[in-house]
């Protein structure tokens, strides 16, 4: 029989089933971090234990503070965050858990450090308690978030049980335009089948412009399934994620290597695999993308203008488009372009790389930003690396704040808001009412848009600025 | 967990499709502790619900009289997207709220209302929209939900039958708790585990 690449990750771990669908799951790794404490509070007032503390790592992100790093866990804005951060050490110290605390050199964001240090690896489960878990399907993983008591089941079993979820192919053909990117590609795919357009289903990416993104941005588009409503979402593995991995800490070394790069080229799906539904967008004709609304759905190419929300066909978009143009202050019939920007935050699980930085820096390079702008690098190890790449000196020279990693002003728990009112160019991926602090609005686009916003102080066609370059 | 099996409780509806769960909770209050003493209810919609000042929002429908005892919301499609915080279905519980009828929710946010004795209700769209239609209609009137004959039975009497999982019906009606579920099948898993981790020595 045909499968899926889906299929047979899910059919490799599956234990044992129960009828109607459930199965019980055999989780490979476990990602924690600060805002898993309602999970180990759980755990502890019933007395148990952490069944596989080998399988499961944390990370400190959520919390950290971007700025003052030198004073460690000191520089977090308040008692409750450095509690979060202490609680979490605590945490892994009595249960045996490797952690990656605020100083460690290995500290980043958590889905950026599991594909950097290797532990995300193709055909294997992944679960964090945080949506965005779905980045690390793009080696090839069925990789998702889960709550606090499902997070709490992992760590006192180191299983889950789970309902089978449906199959959802995207394929995107074609080659993308210079200018174009996987954050491009993602928003367009949402804009095309909305926030609840892939609920119940693991959506797998595919077709000529997937494969012809990098590791880089198709963690990018993976990242971002959960804002098409996906259990998961995922990509095939392939020699560039080979390349990618081989030598990082925690990839299998010598004969191991060949041995799991053997059985990591079985998983891809099968040529005549069928998929309980299907999507196709043809690349070549996408444009840099933004969002003008409250919803990752309500996202337009840059030549476009804010629509009238009585133009759209459904009514519960034509609501939610009149009350997010009324938090966003826009009228319909602007163009995007005409948008003043009035910060821009350059990082995330979503886009916080050293390819986004990179694409960020080629932009900003003799040229100054107009609006204040800050730059969290998605983990300490990637900062280290941009350094040494002399990133950091034009991201400086521009003006635009070097910081250090964490989840920042993505999920602004830390303290790195938006003041009410203002505007924020964001590489995240989210544009929810309040998400970036109460009042704050967010337009959501690529590294190098947000880069562009950042020197003319408006919504700008990055495709202009890097003409002659 | 508090096992479910039948409610009949006063209704809200609450219009607006794609409630995330940064709307049910903001993120500033997640890292608040939680307990017997307090809860997590004074958070629930928080920004929906009060002003910068902390006054509550007139027009906001918990903030009216006669639905602030709701126990249960009427929602619009895809409630409860977005963040995968379990904080969301604490300040709904711990407001007092046991169900939420909706055309569709977030799967996570779904998984997290089941694991605590909350009851998702998935009715089609227009079903969703009469219940909702009927409840401003008649302020502070009650639905009674019952889940062994999946039915929501509205404001004149009509029953709706609604379908569930017969795996989530049952572990509700009980109260069965996941984690005494796996651990009955320990010596498959550990089974599982030698098998698998032998064939994949890298991850053990």
């Amino acid at each position: 029989m045909a499968l899926t690449m889906f299929d047979k990750i899910w059919m490799s771990h599956v234990i044992l089933e129960r009828p109607g669908g459930d199965a019980l799951l055999h989780i490979d790794r476990n990602f924690v971090h600060e805002g898993s404490f309602h999970a180990f509070g759980a755990l502890a007032k019933e007395g148990r234990r952490v069944r596989k503390p080998r399988q499961t790592f944390a990370v400190a992100d959520h919390y950290v503070p971007t700025v003052g790093r030198e004073r460690g866990v000191e520089a977090a804005e308040d008692a409750d965050a450095r509690n979060m951060i202490r609680l979490l050490e605590e945490n892994c110290l009595v249960n045996d858990i490797a952690h990656f605390g605020i100083d460690d050199e290995r500290q980043g964001i958590v889905h950026v450090i599991g594909p950097e240090l290797g532990l995300t690896q193709p055909g294997l489960t992944i679960t964090c308690g945080d949506s965005h878990t779905s980045t690390h399907g793009a080696l090839g993983a069925f990789a998702f978030g889960t709550g606090a008591s499902q997070l709490k089941q992992i760590l006192a079993t180191q299983c889950l049980w789970l309902k089978r979820p449906k199959t959802l192919r995207i394929r995107v053909d074609g080659t993308l335009a210079p200018g174009v990117t996987g954050k491009d590609v993602v928003l367009a795919i949402i804009a095309k089948i909305g926030t609840a357009g892939a609920t119940g289903h693991v959506i797998e990416f595919a077709g000529a412009a997937i494969r012809g993104l990098s590791v880089e941005g198709r963690l990018t588009v993976c990242n971002m399934a959960i804002e098409a409503g996906g259990r998961a979402g995922m990509t095939a593995p392939d020699d560039r994620v080979y390349d990618y991995l081989h030598g990082r800490p925690y990839a299998p070394k010598d004969a191991e290597w060949d041995r799991a790069v053997a059985q990591w080229r079985t998983l891809p799906s099968d040529g005549d695999a069928r998929f309980d539904r299907e999507v196709t967008l043809d690349g070549a004709t996408l444009e840099p993308m933004l969002t003008w609304g409250t919803s990752p759905e309500e996202a337009l190419p840059v030549s476009g203008r804010i629509p009238d929300p009585k133009s759209l066909g459904d009514a519960n978009q034509r609501a939610h488009a009149e009350q997010a143009l009324a938090y966003m202050d826009l009228k319909p019939g602007t163009p995007l372009t005409d948008i003043k920007i009035d910060r821009a935050f350059l990082g995330s699980c979503t886009n916080g790389r050293i390819e986004d930085l990179r694409a960020a820096a080629a932009v900003l390079k003799g040229r100054k930003a107009v609006i204040p702008a800050w730059v969290s690098p998605g983990s300490t190890a990637l900062k280290r690396q941009a350094e040494a790449e002399g990133l950091d000196r034009i991201f400086i020279e521009a003006g635009v704040e070097w910081r250090a990693s964490g989840c920042s002003s993505c999920a602004a728990m830390n303290g790195d808001k938006v003041p009410p009112g203002l505007r924020c160019a964001s590489t995240a991926n989210r544009n929810f009412e309040g998400r970036q602090g109460k009042g704050a609005r967010t337009h959501l686009m690529s590294p190098a848009m947000a880069a562009a916003a950042m020197v003319t102080g408006r919504v700008t066609d990055v495709r202009q600025l890097l003409q002659g370059q | 967990m508090t096992p479910f099996t039948t409610l009949t409780a006063i209704a809200a509806p609450i219009e607006m499709a794609n409630i995330d769960t940064d709307r049910i909770i903001p993120v500033r209050f997640l890292r608040k502790l939680r307990s017997e003493k307090s809860g997590y209810d004074p958070y629930l919609f928080h920004d929906m619900r009060f002003d910068n000042e902390g006054r509550e929002k007139p027009d906001f429908v918990l903030n009216q009289a006669p639905y602030r005892k709701a126990g249960i919301l009427v929602a619009a499609a895809n409630f409860g997207c977005g963040s995968s915080r379990e904080g969301a279905v604490y300040a709904l519980l711990d407001y007092g709220i046991r169900a939420v009828v909706a055309p569709s929710f977030g799967d996570i946010h779904y998984a997290n209302e089941l694991q605590n004795g909350m009851l998702p209700v998935i009715l089609p769209e227009e079903i969703c929209r009469g219940l909702r239609d009927q409840l401003r209609a008649k302020p502070g009137a009650t639905l009674a939900i019952d889940l062994p004959a999946q039915t929501v039975t509205d404001t004149e009497g009509t029953a709706h039958p609604f379908t569930i999982d017969a795996v989530y019906k049952e572990r509700l009606l009980k109260g069965l708790d996941d984690i005494g579920l796996v651990l009955e099948n320990t010596p498959a898993i550990e089974r599982f585990e030698h098998d698998y981790h032998a064939a994949r020595p890298w991850l053990a």
